[in-house]
């Protein structure tokens, strides 16, 4: 019971929002199942938050490997969730307002939650993806060898629109002559790129993008019609 | 010889915080020296530019800013760029985003553009009037899907808590099938893809995008038919500020005023010291090879 009353709700909300998307008269249909989505996943948040607290306080309380981290990461989350909840150092914006010293925005400039967001989370954030280009490198020159017929093949396609993603397509000019009629002739670097991206990789894209599709649609089926039931947590 | 073979073992060894130096340097002094790159448009670029430049003044233009820091430093700047060219064809702009960690950069993309560049004059751009922020709205792709049917489903308010029907900036929008175009910088889930599948495609919504370069791959085969326009990386948001230069040169020739233009330079070395690694690295491999072969 605690699983079939969970399918069918799943199967009926699930074949109402296909046969909506075809059928303007079930429209209003469709929106109170996406006003249900948006209570629900607001529930699921709160839930979300409750099941991270549990699990790193018992990763504490067992004191298991790296409990640390789990330490840093309750007091980040409980920082951040009482800062923003009690809107610390948010101002009213308006006069009329002015007797009411929450009702300025949480995100508020100045506010100690947009400070955790400014010179907090941005940065750290910002740095994670900076990291890339340092490894990239080193990757480029340790990893990237003409080994194989597959590896040349790539090495030269990454030449290619590494070269192709820059001004620096234009000096392959220089090398080569004058055409007859006077013109400067050139390397197409910059169609070899626009050739590599719109034929191969586009069409090799649509290839994973259709089969994924397919795969979706399969999946999706099997879960409207109760067949998997791994979505509720157990084993079926 | 001896000096030859010294030099390849060496190499064999270098050590990596070496590339990391060079890497640094790479990045780091056409920034600090303000060297910048124009580029020349793509066909996709200049299709976004050229339908914003056609639509009438005053069209409805969605504008949903769909990243985080982690993907600022590509996608702002593209951001800027297309708040920029709306505000110049006197466009109303809808401010809105589907990432919870996007509202601050929505609201420097305001203040940095409307506010601060056509919050004056003559015309100023007037909030309520000519542009509205809608702010986060939340349920992922569903909240795209609530747009498109009843934008006053998924806000009823603005960021600042006035009632949408307050605002004549809102006057006749019922939904996003009363804008002119979307467009999306956007970095991940929920992002241009959900705004094809939810919005642009069923319910024929012209729709652009811009992204990150790693991405740019997922979003090609969408482009034409359901993308009328694909601004891609770092590189693409140089070739929108190049295309915006050049036809509002005052003040936009300024390469102050682009900063995608200013970020083509560190670009550029990185990409030469990238190309330079890999044809040394290679090299490294054919002397070990060779070695290796004579040796024996």
């Amino acid at each position: 019971m605690s699983k079939t009353v969970p399918v069918i709700i799943a199967s009926l909300v699930g074949f109402l929002m296909i046969f909506a998307f075809f059928s303007p008269q079930l429209l209003w249909l469709r929106q109170t199942a996406e006003d249900w989505f948006a209570i629900i996943t607001t529930i699921a948040m709160i839930y979300g938050g409750l099941t991270l607290c549990f699990h790193h306080l018992k990763k504490i309380s067992d004191s298991e490997a790296g409990w640390g981290f789990s330490a840093v990461t309750l007091l980040a989350f409980g920082v951040t969730v009482i800062v923003g909840m009690l809107k610390i150092g948010v101002v009213p914006e308006t006069a009329r307002n002015l007797n009411h010293p929450w009702s300025g925005p949480f995100l508020q400039e100045g506010g100690a939650f947009w400070w955790i967001y400014q010179y907090l989370f941005s940065p750290v954030v910002s740095t994670m993806f900076a990291l890339l280009a340092f490894y990239v490198a080193s990757a480029a020159f340790r990893a990237f060898r003409a080994k194989n017929v597959e590896a040349i093949l790539l090495l030269v396609t990454a030449l290619i629109v590494l070269l192709g993603q820059t001004k620096d397509r234009e000096i392959t000019t220089l090398f080569l002559p004058a055409m007859t009629d006077g013109s400067t002739s050139y390397l197409p670097i910059a169609d070899l790129t626009e050739f590599i991206r719109k034929t191969i990789v586009t069409s090799g894209q649509r290839a994973i993008m259709i089969g994924v599709a397919l795969g979706v649609v399969a999946t999706s089926l099997r879960i409207l019609l109760g067949l998997d039931r791994s979505y509720l947590g157990g084993d079926e | 010889m001896s000096s030859s073979v010294t030099i390849l073992d060496r190499l064999n060894v270098l050590d990596r915080r070496w590339i990391f130096l060079a890497m640094a340097l790479a990045v780091a002094a056409p920034i600090l020296l303000g060297i910048g790159s124009d580029e020349s448009p793509s066909p996709p670029t200049k299709r976004l530019f050229d339908r914003l430049e056609e639509l009438p003044e005053g069209s409805r233009i969605l504008m949903a800013i769909d990243f985080d820091p982690n993907s600022a430093a590509e996608l702002s700047p593209m951001a800027l760029a297309f708040t920029r060219h709306c505000c110049l064809r006197r466009h109303k702009i809808y401010f809105v985003t589907t990432w919870g960690t996007g509202v601050p950069l929505l609201d420097a993309t305001i203040k940095t553009v409307v506010q601060s560049e056509f919050g004056r004059g003559d015309r100023p751009y007037q909030y309520g009037i000519d542009y509205v922020n809608l702010g986060f709205v939340a349920g992922d792709a569903v909240a795209i899907s609530q747009l498109t049917s009843d934008i006053r489903k998924a806000r009823s308010q603005d960021m600042q808590g006035t009632s949408l029907d307050s605002l004549p900036v809102m006057n006749d929008v019922v939904s996003l099938q009363d804008m002119q175009l979307l467009i999306t910088p956007s970095a991940g889930f929920p992002g241009a893809k959900e705004w094809v599948q939810y919005a642009g495609t069923p319910y024929k919504i012209p729709l652009a995008a811009g992204c990150t370069g790693v991405q740019s791959t997922q979003l090609f085969p969408y482009y034409p038919d359901q993308l009328v326009g694909l601004v891609t990386g770092i590189r693409g948001a140089n070739e929108y500020e190049s295309m915006l230069a050049s036809k509002y040169p005052v003040p936009y020739a300024e390469m102050s005023k682009r900063p995608a233009s200013l970020r083509g330079g560190p670009q550029r070395w990185a990409h030469r010291l990238m190309i330079s690694l890999i044809v040394l690295g290679n090299a490294i491999h054919f002397a070990n090879r060779y070695r290796r072969s004579s040796h024996s």
